[in-house]
């Protein structure tokens, strides 16, 4: 039987966006970037519970397994090698949609329903009304929404909505092997994050950092970073919803009739600005995104 | 428009392992030994067969505690690798291909190859005089991802057979 | 593992060298980020590279590959020069004060006793020094007398100095002493460190010095025995260490009992060369463990010939093929190539037939041109296999690997479908000795079978020919009891159940006779039930206790841990006796007293040891046996003259050497290394191959294994071979990220990407800068389509340790092109 999940959000909707009946702790994702060793187990998992199309991915020289997130790869590690005041690092940090509390991409959508934040928290997009318009990547400040060719629906991180649902935790989560990810409550995430920043700080870390960014609201996904450059971790230092996208949503939020219109717009558009999505780095992978290898 | 309910509330993907089975068992790369749930299809009644269509840590486990590395959430890809062989093949001497062969004649002609060898080079005494009973024409090796009672019924084998030439991943 | 995973949550301190725990156990590395967490510890990394380990470490060390005996030396140093090291411990559990006869000396590279002829030592001349007369070793418990072993590893370790250190090993003396400082800091009661190593040690021609350079560490800083310390190999594979405990080498019978040698001709002649004396009388007494050898040893043979084995045929000990000689890894395919080898003297033919289940050697064995030509010359082969690997097609292998075409190899070769792991059941045994039940999920593919059927196939039809036929001694076949309920395809359990050895005969109490212990058919509690007059069978005495009255205990899923340190003595079994901790006797002072009291190994209480199994008589006070239950003189050995190349480490270059030893140029590498021959076993020189070469695993690929996955996550992951290249290296050379590379050495040639990394920095050798690159190992000819790569043993040479005669692997020459 399939679960449903009460809406705290939707995009492109004004009214019944949620019924109030039922509340839900919002949860969360943390991420200790001082204990992740890039294992993968993470990128392994969410391949594997999401039944996700392999990529046809290639050695380029780094054990970076894409350079960004792909419609059929939601869980990505980036690594990145860096001398910090003569002590080499190799920092790793999970990359996923973040989850945001306010987030960009609902409010770019313009497809009614398309984008969800459930009671919890979790951002998802339901592929039932989604129309592939791609509003919602340029109104994500962390660029994860990517578009699925064969697919022709937008695909991302669900923070394993389907296993919360039932009481489990994310598979990204549960294999981490090493436990630099935890997953619960934000408030305990949270604290479990501010624990770890003072730990970092007594031992030598004096600009260790919780990254919670303040400017979408806070996000489901809390991140532990060594040092305060949100930058070297392939971050941005205070990410917002562009007012573009807020001032065009609220034109049109109350013009639920406008959605059909919107989509083909919305497509057209998208095509217009970005010509076919995600274009592969090099001539013969050609084939990623087809959802085919 | 309106209370619309669809808008309220999302169907999320199904749970897709809810009715599968779980079997136990250990994971079989490196020597930590995680614990690992398979999930096949089916009930295991008679009429179902059972195929993997999940793995996943075992929670109770002391040492991964759920955890698994990138090799042990994809072990199902390792199960259904299109690439398994499924039947025995021989290839004949100067051959430049393999043909496929019964068990029954696989067996026999790989019984009736050890027992010629064997008898061939068979030495009883060294040049020193003492008693050696070993059969110097046979090499055996094995076992790394095999089971301990695998590896104790290998054993008995060489022994019986007389093999000197036997080793197994520990040295390598 | 002396100790367990979970017991590394336990140490203060955890030196990781000579192993990537991260990239290679990863969920055993779960524990080591626990004790960080959770304690505080730091975690030291040691190695060649800065690996995935290295970058959640609190302290990195480069050192250059094949050069850690001189960086643990400088730490044995350190730790003896500014007294941080246990000296309580020491003069207790080691034999520190063990007085050496004075015809031990070590000059200019060599220790006394070296034949420059045979290439072999004369280890008598590094006996300890006793007295008949009275039975008794001679010690110094002040440890000043200049022959005691802790004197003479004073002496020995001199000159190790942080200067030197850095001199040999590329690592910087400010470096080091940081992590000299770290890691000495638990010599004492009140903390515990952990060392942690694997085949980064193993894999040298002095590897198993290294090791126990590292354990003669562990033993100074007194941590060895305790929870959170401990000397841990973490092994390769699941059943790596099952396989060994097997009898799955050559010189061993399951058990670790030795593979009879030609001069041992009778039972009574075998059971007391494995019984060793002691004269070890004086200080505290010794349980010699093996004085039981004959028990262990009968009850086998009772196992494997049954009712054939009888006290008047010596138990079938005649039947057990003898050996003359070394018949290991690269001495089966140097004999295979060469078509013949010489024992006792005389020629004696060279395998012509070769069974394979679950490995492939053309890929992991070194110098592949070697193997593929050596295979070349069999008769027929047999590859037991989920896939099909190299070895299997070794006659079809693409034409650089040398081999001739197809037409012209005579070997018949038969491939037969194997089953997964989940497709069968059984026990896996893991680095840390738990043996753990795994329940079968679900049938194998196609015709595909279990190896134990398709091996109880060929073993009962080879049986069947002797029968009718007759033939060579058809009673070494004959008599080996194949007695299952279903011989063709044996029950696991009751095979576990032959593993842990049952009574054949009513077994009395030692102490009452009247009291019978065990009724005639029931499974032993344990080895301390086995007898030597076949009253007992037993397929493996260290697994006894595994399948007793009470049922399977590899079986066994409770996870309670009263202890809070992670022993779970209820979960699966964990060989000798359930113990989770080896020699946690030394956990305890002389008292029998804990060194630290909220990590408690064993103490006595009494009356007995309590807390984990003890690895001591349990009703034994304290002062009555040494810890070290298993040597003769019943304390660990700081001083080891059973070893062959030396009673001490000492640095030797790889056998490929990239530069003079700094410490004696005239013996640079190891003397009595392992080396071969062949034509096709050449050697290459710092002169033509200025580069050191290492190769590893990755995270996210399993051996030879995976690249044969088709539409699998895994391969997605790490999508091809590559090749680590200093960033500083490749500016020099112009190669670019990303660009294809061609590596050479003396015996061969492969193409890869490289990977340009700052993670490799040069090494200040003697003055001189020295390169080091590193290859990942995980591709070959055989593969799922797009994941076909070289092998990278195609490099590697034949040469190896004197003790284990494992291959070096981790350091080999080799030059670097632009391709």
């Amino acid at each position: 039987m399939a679960q449903t999940l009460e809406i705290r959000r939707s995009s492109a909707s004004m009214w019944g966006s949620h019924t109030g009946i039922r509340t839900a702790e919002t949860v969360a994702k943390y991420i200790d970037t001082t204990t992740c060793i890039g294992c993968k187990a993470c990128e392994a998992a969410c391949q594997e519970w999401n039944d996700l199309h392999r990529v046809a991915t290639r050695q380029t020289g780094t054990y970076q397994t894409l350079p960004e997130l792909h419609a059929d790869f939601w869980n990505l590690i980036r690594f990145d090698e860096r001398d910090v005041d003569g002590n080499f690092n190799w920092l790793m940090r999970k990359d996923q949609c973040m989850h945001c509390a306010d987030p960009g991409c609902l409010a770019a959508c313009p497809a009614p329903g398309a984008i969800v934040q459930y009671q919890n928290g979790i951002v998802d997009v339901n592929q039932d009304k989604c129309i592939g318009c791609g509003y919602c990547a340029t109104g994500c400040p962390f660029n994860v929404p990517k578009f699925h060719t064969s697919g022709g629906k937008m695909a991302k991180c669900t923070l394993c909505v389907d296993r919360i649902d039932v009481g489990l935790e994310p598979a990204c989560i549960k294999a981490c092997p090493t436990g630099c990810l935890n997953f619960g409550t934000k408030e305990d995430m949270v604290a479990l994050g501010n624990g770890r920043v003072k730990q970092l700080k007594a031992s030598g870390f004096k600009d260790a950092v919780l990254y919670d960014p303040q400017g979408v609201n806070g996000t489901s996904v809390v991140t532990v970073l060594k040092y305060n450059k949100p930058d070297w971790y392939e971050l941005p230092a205070d990410p917002h919803v562009g007012l573009l996208v807020r001032g065009w949503k609220n034109v049109l939020r109350p013009l639920g009739v406008f959605a059909a219109f919107a989509a083909v717009v919305g497509t057209f558009a998208h095509f217009a600005t970005y010509g076919p999505k995600a274009p592969p780095e090099d001539g013969d992978e050609a084939d990623r995104g087809s959802g085919q290898v | 428009m309106g209370f619309d309910l669809s808008l309220a509330r999302a169907e999320v993907r199904q749970f897709k392992i809810s009715r599968t089975t779980e079997t136990r068992s250990i994971c079989p790369y490196c020597a930590v030994s995680c614990g690992v749930i398979i999930h096949t299809l089916g009930d295991r009644s008679k009429n179902a067969t059972s195929a993997v269509v999940h793995i996943e840590g075992d929670p109770d486990h002391p040492i991964s505690r759920g955890s698994l590395c990138p090799k042990g959430i994809t072990l199902k890809d390792d199960i259904n690798n299109p690439m398994r062989i499924k039947s025995p093949k021989v290839r004949r001497p100067g051959s430049d291909h393999w043909e496929e062969i019964t068990w029954d004649d696989a067996i026999a002609g790989i019984a009736r190859h050890l027992k010629d060898t064997r008898d061939r080079t068979f030495v009883a005494k060294n040049a020193k005089g003492q008693v050696v009973n070993r059969t110097p024409g046979l090499a055996m090796i094995g076992g790394c991802t095999d089971t301990n009672e695998f590896n104790f019924l290998q054993w008995k084998a060489i022994s019986a057979w007389g093999v000197p030439y036997r080793d197994s991943q520990a040295r390598v | 593992m002396t100790n367990g995973w979970v017991d590394i949550k336990n140490a203060d301190v955890i030196l990781a060298m000579g192993g990537n725990p991260a990239e290679n156990h990863p969920v055993g590395f779960k524990w080591f980020m626990e004790a960080k967490r959770t304690r505080n510890a730091k975690l030291v990394v040691v190695d060649p590279r800065f690996t995935r380990t290295a970058s959640v470490a609190d302290l990195y060390a480069p050192v250059r590959s094949g050069s850690d005996i001189a960086f643990l030396l400088g730490l044995i140093r350190y730790a003896l020069t500014t007294g941080r090291f246990h000296s309580d411990y020491v003069k207790i559990h080691t034999n520190a004060p063990y007085i050496i006869t004075d015809k031990f000396s070590f000059n200019d590279g060599l220790f006394s006793g070296f034949d420059g002829n045979t290439h072999q030592y004369l280890k008598e001349n590094w006996a300890y020094e006793g007295d008949p007369k009275t039975q008794a070793y001679s010690l110094d418990q002040t440890l000043q007398h200049p022959r005691c072993v802790f004197q003479l590893l004073k002496k020995h370790v001199d000159r190790y100095t942080p200067e030197v250190v850095e001199q040999i090993c590329g690592t910087p003396k400010e470096t080091f002493l940081k992590v000299a400082d770290i890691v000495t800091s638990t010599g004492n009661a009140e903390r515990c460190g952990t060392l942690t190593y694997a085949l980064g040690w193993t894999q040298h021609s002095i590897g198993v010095q290294i090791i126990r350079a590292g354990a003669m560490l562990q033993l100074l800083l007194g941590n060895v025995g305790r929870p959170g310390g401990g000397v841990n190999a973490f092994r390769g594979h699941s059943n790596i260490q099952g396989a060994t405990d097997t009898g799955g080498t050559f010189e061993t019978l399951p058990g670790y009992l030795k593979t009879p040698t030609a001069q041992l001709q009778t039972l009574k002649d075998y059971n007391d060369s494995g019984s060793p004396t002691t004269l070890n009388k004086q200080s505290w007494a010794t349980m010699n463990y093996w004085v039981n050898y004959s028990k262990f040893m009968v009850s086998l043979l009772k196992a494997i010939y049954g009712n054939a084995a009888t006290k008047e045929n010596d138990f079938g000990y005649a039947w057990l093929p003898k050996v003359d000689g070394n018949y290991s890894w690269m001495y089966i395919y140097d004999d295979m190539y060469r078509g013949s080898s010489m024992r006792a003297g005389a020629k004696e033919p060279a395998p012509e037939g070769f069974l394979t289940f679950g490995m492939n050697p053309v890929a992991l064995g070194p110098n592949v041109k070697k193997m593929i030509a050596a295979l070349s010359k069999l008769k027929w082969m047999v590859v037991v296999e989920n896939v099909e690997i190299e070895t299997a097609k070794f006659w079809n292998a693409p034409k650089e690997y040398g081999g001739a075409p197809p037409s012209q190899i005579q070997t018949e070769v038969y491939l037969l479908p194997a089953s997964g792991f989940a497709e069968k059941d059984g026990t896996f045994t893991n680095s840390a000795r738990w043996l753990q039940w795994k329940w079968k999920a679900l049938d194998p593919p196609g015709q595909s079978k279990t190896d134990q059927e398709i091996l109880s196939r060929i073993f009962l039809a080879v049986q069947n020919l002797y029968r009718k036929e007759g033939g060579a001694l058809p009673e070494q076949i004959l008599n080996v009891s194949w007695a299952y309920t279903n011989p063709v395809n044996p029950d696991l359990g009751e095979v576990l159940k032959e593993m842990n050895g049952k009574a054949l005969a009513d077994l009395h109490d030692p102490k009452d006779a009247t009291k019978v212990v065990k009724t005639a058919g029931q499974q032993i509690d344990g080895f301390g039930q086995l007898m030597d007059d076949g009253t007992t069978m037993c397929g493996n005495w260290l697994h006894s206790g595994v399948y007793t009255e009470a049922g399977n205990n590899a079986q066994r899923r409770n996870n309670a841990d009263p202890t809070g340190l992670g022993m779970y003595h209820n979960w699966g079994f964990s060989w000798p006796a359930n113990r989770r901790i080896m020699y946690n006797r030394a956990s305890a002072d002389a008292e029998g007293k804990p060194w630290d009291p909220t990590r408690v190994g064993i103490q006595w209480n009494g009356q007995k040891w309590v807390g984990d199994v003890p690895d001591m008589k349990p009703d034994a006070p304290p002062g009555t046996y040494g810890a070290f239950i298993m040597l003769p003189e019943g304390v660990a050995r700081l001083f080891a003259a059973s070893l062959n190349d030396g009673p001490f480490p000492e640095h030797y270059e790889p056998v490929e050497a990239p530069v003079a030893n700094p410490l004696h140029p005239n013996v640079t590498s190891n003397p009595v290394a392992l080396k071969f021959a062949s034509d096709k076993d050449t050697l290459g020189t710092s002169d033509k191959f200025p580069i050191v070469c290492t190769t590893y695993r990755l995270t996210e690929m399993y051996h030879y294994w995976t690249k044969h996955q088709e539409g699998g996550v895994l391969n997605e992951l790490q999508p091809g071979f590559f090749v680590e290249i200093p960033e500083k290296l490749a500016s020099q050379k112009g190669i670019a990220n990303g660009s294809k590379v061609r590596v050479t050495s003396a015996r061969g040639s492969i193409e890869g990407v490289a990977m340009v990394t700052q993670r490799l920095q040069p090494f200040k050798i003697n003055g001189k800068e020295l390169w080091q690159i590193g290859l990942p190992l995980h591709w070959g000819y055989a593969a799922a389509k797009g994941h076909t790569g070289p092998l990278v043993n195609f490099l590697t040479a034949s040469v190896g340790d004197p003790n284990t005669w494992t291959p070096e692997y981790k350091a080999f020459l080799v030059k670097l092109d632009k391709a």
